[in-house]
């Protein structure tokens, strides 16, 4: 047996056999043909089944996806019509009587490179799309069928060096048990997509595992962060237990999985979905949760070379509030800096990205930022039950001025004759000491708060949750940081106003029971954990959630607070 | 031969979803369409062409047509461009 290690991305054990995902790279003979005439007419074949192919994939994508995305495909299908590149092909057929592969092969190879020389990175990345589009036509000449993860035809655990979206938008996901990746972190797409679909997942697992031959039988642990690789009987047998006994789990949790989640003495907590686009949506209704707490907008923003218009991020709010008709959707602004930046902003580089000009503060700072979004969820708003909330708040004076930009928004949209959302309840986010200190005032000022508990965490600490030396410190089981949450709840509810926590403790079982004590009105979490979590709340009693509560703020370490909150409540 | 100069407004420049709508549009006519930014020339009618003119926001650029319908291919690239390819600027 081999044990490899990695980073827990997404929580779960599946067992099956591994599949390695790889980016076909098509082995390509070179030879002369006696009958160009004939070849030639062989490429319009495999380019008729590729415009077909893609536009199959252009209307998954359409339906699955973000538009960003779905335009990547669009631009895919103009490629396979352009004039100047079937030239190209056809003449090396023709005069140079080159097999159909390589013409393509070598006219796909001199645009790319042409695209690389460019200076501007969206036109470097483009280069990728044109080679994607020559394989795919090559892949249908040597007839190895439309893309390289058709060969996923059984159930498997996906290895991979990396996934991007239009890797994982070929995928069957009914077909795939957990994913390991060579590289990536907890943020890479993968991970969130994991954690959306409820599978497991281990990224930055180092080069090793693509020597991990094909139908090998393996087990990813996302709770360990570990792949075991031909594990022996005895081992097999443990995991085996173990996530049987999670399936049971969820599979009881599931059935309930709509019910509201009311304590056995009567307090109602309400459960959301934290989602971050469309699919995350589906999943969400799907695992009963009661709105969404956080709706993460920064996906309309990465892995693409301009800003999205307001248009669009109109089309891509409706979509989402349409899905949940009446349920109340938070809607996050763009929370962007720090670790995650946009190429085409050009940012300054910062000393302390994570200290310096991020979220509201950049938003405040570039309004032609700011606007197209507010005005797009304006109008999304319309006839839905949409709020709006800030991120990394510290003071008063920064939600007035995001308060008189969405005031300007509103009366410059008010002219236009379109339908804007009349009444909507702001809130902000609470990650940074300084707003607790202040929660009083803010109290005035904010309808909402909600706690986002892992930048609270690294903020009170002073502990970067990106450094591996210290990112332990930045626990959200610090007592410190449990204090800072009995507080703003505490202060909140004096001025009348609800808390919820978006963070990942909120969706963390074990801290159920504290956060139910602590007086949290609403908990945000990942879709596969509301219903588990739903149950815990429905076992418990608000009475006993207080005293398990009170006593963890007594405690000195997470670890007290971690064996005492297992003590009380057995997972 | 016809040609007319106009100026890329768009803040994306003639890229992505503007360089998709040029040579849609430029493909509704029977006319050949080049394009000059600079020192480089392109296909209207190819996207890779047009991708690798590099024309950002701001950028000049010359169009020139010839066939039957060049006047109406010049006139409809025209339309498109100055409406800034059908968005607010």
């Amino acid at each position: 047996m081999k044990i490899l290690r990695g980073i827990p991305a997404s929580r779960g054990i599946s067992i099956g056999p591994a599949f390695q995902f790889k980016k076909g790279e098509l082995r390509i003979v070179r030879y002369q043909v006696e009958d160009p005439a004939a070849e030639i007419q062989r490429f319009e074949g495999a380019l008729e089944q590729a415009r077909r192919e893609l536009a199959q994939v252009l209307e998954k994508a359409q339906a699955e996806t973000d538009a960003g995305t779905a335009s990547i495909f669009e631009a895919h299908a103009l490629m396979l019509e352009d004039p100047d590149f079937l030239a190209a092909i056809q003449e090396k057929i023709k005069s140079g009587a080159l097999n159909a592969e390589a013409a393509v092969a070598d006219a796909t190879e001199t645009y790319a490179q042409m695209l690389d020389a460019m200076e501007d990175e969206y036109l470097q990345a483009r280069a990728a799309d044109i080679r994607d589009v020559g394989m795919r036509v090559v892949r249908i000449l040597l007839k190895l069928g439309d893309s390289p993860i058709s060969g996923l035809d059984r159930p498997a655990v996906i290895l991979a060096e990396e996934l991007t979206p239009s890797d994982t938008i070929s995928l069957d996901k009914s077909l795939v048990l957990g994913f390991c990746t060579a590289g990536g972190g907890p943020i890479a797409h993968v991970a969130i997509l994991a954690r959306q679909l409820g599978l497991p997942a281990v990224v930055g697992m180092g080069l090793d595992i693509l020597n991990i031959p094909d139908l090998s039988a393996v087990v990813v642990d996302g709770d360990e962060g570990t792949l075991l690789v031909e594990p022996d009987a005895a081992t097999l047998a443990k995991k085996r237990a173990q996530a049987a006994s999670q399936l049971e789990k969820g599979a009881k949790a599931r059935k309930h999985a709509s019910d509201p989640a009311v304590t056995r003495d009567g307090q109602r907590v309400e459960v959301a979905a934290n989602i971050g686009d469309v699919e995350g949506a589906r999943v969400a209704l799907e695992s009963g949760a009661e709105g969404v707490g956080l709706l993460r907008t920064e996906f309309l923003y990465l892995e693409r070379a301009h800003m999205p218009d307001e248009e669009e991020q109109y089309q891509a709010y409706r979509a989402i509030l349409d899905a949940f008709g009446s349920l109340p959707v938070i809607l996050r602004t763009l929370d962007i800096g720090g670790d995650k930046n946009l190429p085409y902003l050009s940012l300054p580089k910062e000393m302390n990205p994570f200290l310096g000009l991020r979220a509201i503060r950049l938003c405040l700072a570039r309004p032609e930022i700011f606007k197209p979004q507010l005005k797009a969820a304006l109008r999304a708003g319309a006839g839905h039950n949409l709020k709006l909330m800030f991120p990394m708040v510290a003071t008063v004076a920064e939600v007035r001025a995001a308060r008189a930009i969405l005031e300007e928004c509103r009366s410059e949209l008010s002219g236009s004759g379109q339908p804007i959302a009349d009444q909507i309840e702001i809130g902000i986010m609470v990650e940074i000491p300084a707003a607790v200190i202040m929660a009083d005032k803010l109290a005035t000022e904010v309808d909402f708060f909600s706690i986002g508990t892992n930048d609270l965490s690294q903020y009170t600490m002073a502990a970067d949750r990106t450094s591996s030396s210290v990112s332990a410190l930045a626990n959200a089981f610090q007592p410190a940081v449990l204090r800072l949450v009995r507080d703003i709840v505490n202060t909140a509810h004096q001025h009348g106003k609800w808390v919820g926590m978006c963070g990942e403790l909120a969706g963390e079982p074990l801290a159920i029971p504290l956060l139910l004590g602590l007086g949290l009105d609403e908990l945000s979490m990942n879709p596969p954990a509301i219903p588990l979590a739903k149950q815990i709340l429905r076992n418990l009693t608000l009475e006993e959630a207080r005293g398990i509560a009170q006593a963890a703020l007594e405690l000195d370490s997470p670890e007290a607070v971690r064996s005492w909150l297992e003590s009380k409540y057995p997972l | 031969m016809p040609e007319i100069t106009l100026r890329i407004n768009h803040k994306t420049g003639l890229h992505a979803r503007p360089a998709a709508m040029f040579v849609q549009t430029a493909n509704k006519y029977k006319a050949a369409i080049k394009v000059q930014h600079g020192k480089r020339e392109a296909n209207a009618k190819s996207i890779m062409g047009i991708l690798t003119l590099g024309a950002s926001q701001g950028a000049e650029v010359t169009i020139q047509a010839e066939g039957s319908d060049a006047e109406q291919a010049l006139s409809g690239l025209r339309e498109l461009v100055e409406g800034n390819f059908g968005e607010q600027s």
